[in-house]
């Protein structure tokens, strides 16, 4: 792992840590429409490298994390997510993941992500059958791993989502495994923290808005953190989860594999 | 020897009469073509020669708006969309536009397609689309609302649930962000709803597209959905009056696939980006094939000639008057340069959208349509374009309506049960219950959501940007406003005073009045009485629009809305956009902190005629409206301007609909703190119209005690009457004329029946 190394090493000098660019790769399906803020945030906010990853490629161009954006992949046609699991740029994504590669899905994203089979679970029509768009609270589950290293535990967290098919539902072995392997990331709150019915915009069992898979380094969550790191757009409370993965790479390399890179030699 | 189909009925005056020609409009046609026309070209004059593609009776009007100004790149009627600039060697491009009667016979599609329509319009002209925006009118949706049966408020809740879905369906699929608008539920609008849609797009001065057909041989293109028969003739249908029979019109509204859309922008935006393969582009809108294949050529002062086999085609044995009158979505005409027919077609094939090259660029001025080898229809361009007949109506003013008689109505003791009913009647109630279902903050640059006097949108502009803040930003104000009760009681000072309050509604948002486009939505024009509104409603917004120097860039007519209870209120729903030059000068309209101190600028003032108090106590509009003047309103304008940029002012709120106490209620209630206020107002003969008389040219702000004296000085300087109000604090708005204390309500209560009142409505 020259990388993680090389990134290692960078990190001892303050001053060539800026110069350390992270390399984020926004999948762009057919239908994608939340890609081109994705590439904003970590470009302009962030400071760091982001390029598209088109759909029909297999080639990750060297990403240190995956992207996968909210949108209407396909048209959400026959089910979210259900039809973009099988671009050619998901066989890449999955191999990434499976070598430990950072992978983040973020609404529609995550429900391809579901789909894929990179995480447990499925989506259910919003209960109140409607496309909902407001700003709802996040409990923080984990303060460790690539996505909530930079947060605290039990931090509430202000992010809006936009779904209408965001009704997380797993079976109950599924769920209380998740439980177990601390694989719930964030669950709807109010204000205070407290995970009450109200506070639950689409009526996901236990209150789950984001869950990783069994090893950590991938992350599918229903709220749009893009939405939510610049005061301009009213919160900055999304750019935990950039700095976490940016720190997260910066400390422990990307578990990219170069084997993983499939056309690119 | 131009054929006809063996299928084709003979042309007789009945079938003439029923493509909605007059005797003088077909003997116009036979002398253009000097030939009868065939069926197929009957249809063709038809829709071109339609309200909805023509202009036919609104055309003389239209001209009265002033449409130039030294920020306008590309003026209004000369294409798609108008172009304005806004600094820097960027643009916007953006329009309003109406879906009235394909929504009122099937609101979800009907809605959804509007949308569609729009977007195309400005992506178009070259522009990538950032946001939406509504204006939308349905009947009443409250039980036991005045003149509708239950089985219409019954039927109103099931239109305004289709179209707020059918927006949603298609706004959130493709990827823009629905960032305001306006909904009023009124009598008038039982049986036909208006779906006004605004799309706003954003371009660099040198990516401006145009609509046009030159070079002979350049090939013709068609790119995107496969032809249907849906929404056949459409444009001919949104230009007749809505019977009981309309339903029977259901194959005239078209289906919207947004996915495809998607496709379509992101494609042409590509193409595009190679200016050398693209000579002109046209979306298939109203009219379809015929209007995009005619007015391109027409505009580039060539032919085009075009083969129906070659049009990609979702239905088996279409004629071509099926295919020529077609209204399917999701379809564009590209121009493409000869010699770069592979660049072109690598693009769509990319998105997986297939070009299919249907014909080319000719130089004898003919629209020909060939078909099976045969050539079908053939028409000068130029004068099916644009020598539509032009008609000037019988405009009567109808006779004076009484007044209101303040002596018929009874002065309540205790206001704040008015008030809550106020706040509760849909047309002021919060609207979440729609704006929570637009994604309204997709592409992440809506910084004030729905909610406020506009909506504020930050453009990136050099997305090639990598530094941290890099980049060029601007910010633009929206709003879109039409009180049409005062349109109804005096349509010309009605129209100017909505033009008043948009750019009222920008400056308020900390913003320049740029330039707007308006909607004409009134009933049918032969009528002498609504001729007479569209006239007067029509000079008094230009006159306004003169004034501000807001020029007009575009926008839409729609006429013939009538239900068999008669003509809708004149509704010329106005878009307004402002430029906000600075972040720090984004203001909203709900107070912020404990202790600062509120003031009305512009008066009081008096006079409860054409209030929404009047209305819901007496179900009567009518006047006298309010008086409004010009110099006064700039004046106010640019006192709440300045104090905006001088760092005055905490909220700013404009007074509309429900007059001083809804807006302090709002003040209060529509943030996320909702604190109270304590408010001391001048002593009036009425209290109920201080509370509730719906005066122009006032504004509500809120200042830090030590910003105090600053305000007052602007105020002075611009001459502009001061009040000080109070101070918000606790958690109750109180309202006190002397020593009596007219409302006293807490602002959870307030809230309560504010934010929830569409809701219960609709899901009871």
């Amino acid at each position: 792992m020259e990388f993680a190394a090389k990134r290692r090493k960078n990190h001892k000098n303050k001053s060539d840590r800026k110069r350390v660019r992270m390399k984020f790769g926004v999948v762009q399906f057919p239908g994608s429409n939340c890609d081109q803020d994705c590439i904003h945030v970590i470009r302009r906010v962030m400071g760091h490298e982001a390029f598209y990853l088109w759909h029909k490629d297999e080639d990750l161009q060297g990403a240190d994390c995956v992207m996968v954006p909210g949108g209407f992949s396909y048209g959400d046609y026959l089910r979210c997510g259900a039809i973009a699991r099988f671009a050619p740029m998901m066989t890449a994504v999955k191999k990434f993941a499976a070598a430990g590669g950072i992978v983040i899905g973020i609404c529609n994203g995550f429900q391809i992500l579901l789909e894929a089979g990179l995480l447990q679970g499925a989506m259910q029509r919003n209960r109140r059958l409607k496309f909902q768009c407001e700003s709802v609270h996040l409990r923080v589950e984990h303060a460790s791993g690539p996505f909530t290293c930079k947060a605290q535990e039990g931090q509430v967290l202000r992010i809006p989502i936009a779904h209408g098919e965001g009704n997380y539902f797993a079976d109950t072995s599924t769920l209380s495994e998740l439980n177990r392997n601390g694989q719930v990331a964030f669950r709807y709150c109010d204000g205070m923290g407290k995970t009450t019915d109200e506070a639950n915009p689409n009526g996901s069992l236990e209150n789950i808005a984001g869950i990783t898979n069994r090893s950590g380094n991938v992350l599918g969550m229903m709220p749009h953190p893009e939405r939510a790191s610049e005061s301009i757009l009213g919160s900055e409370d999304g750019k935990v989860i950039f700095e976490s993965i940016i720190s997260w790479i910066m400390n422990h390399g990307t578990g990219r594999k170069e084997s993983v890179v499939l056309s690119k030699g | 020897m131009i054929a006809a189909m063996p299928t084709d009925p003979a042309i007789t005056p009945e079938l003439i009469r029923k493509h909605g020609l007059t005797d003088d409009e077909y003997q116009l046609a036979c002398s253009i073509l000097k030939r009868d026309p065939n069926f197929t070209e009957l249809g063709i004059f038809s829709v071109m020669w339609s309200e909805h593609c023509s202009y036919k009776n609104s055309r003389p009007e239209l001209k009265k708006f002033p449409t130039t100004g030294p920020k306008v790149l590309v003026k209004a009627g000369d294409e798609n969309a108008g172009v304005l600039d806004i600094g820097d060697g960027w643009a916007i491009a953006f329009k309003i536009e109406s879906h009235n009667h394909p929504s009122a016979v099937e609101p979800f599609q009907g809605a959804a397609t509007g949308v569609g329509g729009i977007i195309r319009d400005i992506f178009t002209m070259g522009a990538r689309p950032v946001l939406c925006m509504d204006a939308l009118r349905f009947g009443p949706i409250t039980p036991g609302a005045r003149d509708t049966s239950e089985a219409q408020v019954a039927r109103n809740r099931r239109l305004l649930s289709g179209v707020v879905a059918g927006i949603a369906h298609y706004g959130n699929c493709i990827g823009l962000p629905t960032v305001g608008g306006e909904i009023y539920f009124d009598s008038s609008y039982n049986g036909n709803p208006l779906v006004n849609v605004v799309c706003l797009g954003v371009l660099r001065h040198d990516q401006i597209r145009k609509g046009s057909a030159t070079g002979k041989g350049n090939p013709v293109y068609y790119v995107g959905a496969a032809t249907g028969r849906d929404g056949l003739a459409g444009a001919a249908f949104a230009s007749r009056e809505l019977t009981e029979e309309s339903k029977e019109d259901r194959p005239a509204v078209q289906v919207g696939d947004p996915f495809m859309e998607k496709l379509l922008l992101e494609a042409c935006l590509e193409l595009f980006e190679h200016n050398e393969a693209v000579v002109g582009v046209q979306d298939m809108g109203a009219a379809g094939l015929t209007c995009s294949t005619c007015e391109t050529a027409s505009r580039g002062n060539s032919g085009i000639e075009i083969e129906l086999d070659r049009v990609p085609q979702r239905e088996t044995g279409m004629v071509p008057y099926e295919t020529m009158l077609s209204e399917s979505q999701e379809r564009m005409l590209i121009i493409a340069r000869k010699g770069h027919e592979r660049e072109v077609e690598k693009i769509f094939e990319k998105w997986d959208l297939h070009a299919a090259k249907i014909g080319h660029v000719t130089d004898d001025g003919l629209m020909r349509v060939k078909h099976g080898g045969k050539t079908v229809a053939e028409i000068p361009a130029k004068q099916l374009a644009e020598d539509a007949p032009v008609y000037v109506r019988e405009a009567k003013a109808p006779a004076a309506a009484p007044a209101f008689d303040p002596s018929s109505l009874e002065e309540p003791r205790d206001l704040s049960p008015a008030l809550l009913e106020l706040l509760g009647h849909p047309s002021i109630a919060s609207k979440n219950w729609v704006y929570r279902q637009y994604d309204h903050q997709v592409r992440a640059g809506t910084c004030v959501l729905p909610g406020s006097d506009a909506a504020v949108v930050r453009l990136l502009l050099d997305g090639s940007s990598k530094k941290n803040g890099g980049g060029l930003v601007k910010y633009l104000a929206l709003t879109t406003d039409c009180n049409a009760i005062h349109c109804r009681i005096n349509p010309r000072e009605g129209a100017k005073m909505v033009v008043a309050e948009s750019c009222r509604n920008i400056v308020c948002s900390g913003g320049r009045p740029l330039a707007g486009s308006d909607n004409l939505n009134f009933g049918n024009p032969h009528k002498p009485e609504v001729f007479w509104q569209i006239r007067e409603c029509v000079e008094g917004m230009a006159e306004a629009c003169r004034f501000f120097g807001t020029p007009i860039t575009g926008g839409n007519v729609s006429l013939y809305n009538e239900s068999p209870e008669g003509a809708i209120d004149p509704t010329p729903t106005f878009c307004m956009v402002g430029l906000i030059e600075d972040a720090r000068f984004i203001t909203t309209q709900w107070f912020k902190n404990e202790g600062d101190r509120i003031f009305l600028l512009g008066g009081t003032g008096a006079g409860l005629g054409g209030s929404h108090y009047l209305l819901h106590r007496t179900g009567k509009k009518v006047g006298p409206l309010p008086p409004f003047d010009f110099e006064f309103e700039k004046r106010v304008q640019d006192a709440v301007a300045d104090a905006i940029r001088a760092g005055i002012v905490q909220s700013a709120h404009d007074c509309s609909e429900g007059g001083l106490a809804v807006a302090l209620a709002e003040s209060c209630m529509s943030g996320e703190t909702k604190p109270g206020a304590q408010v001391k107002l001048p002593s009036a003969n009425r209290t109920d119209d201080l509370l509730f008389n719906e005066a122009p040219s006032r504004v509500i702000v809120s200042a830090a005690p030590d910003k105090v004296d600053a305000l007052k000085k602007i105020c002075a300087k611009e001459n502009v009457p001061l009040a000080e109000l109070g101070s918000v604090g606790g958690k109750d708005l109180q309202i006190q004329v002397g020593d009596r204390t007219i409302v006293d309500a807490p602002v959870t209560r307030l809230h309560e029946a504010w934010y929830n009142a569409i809701a219960l409505c609709v899901e009871s």
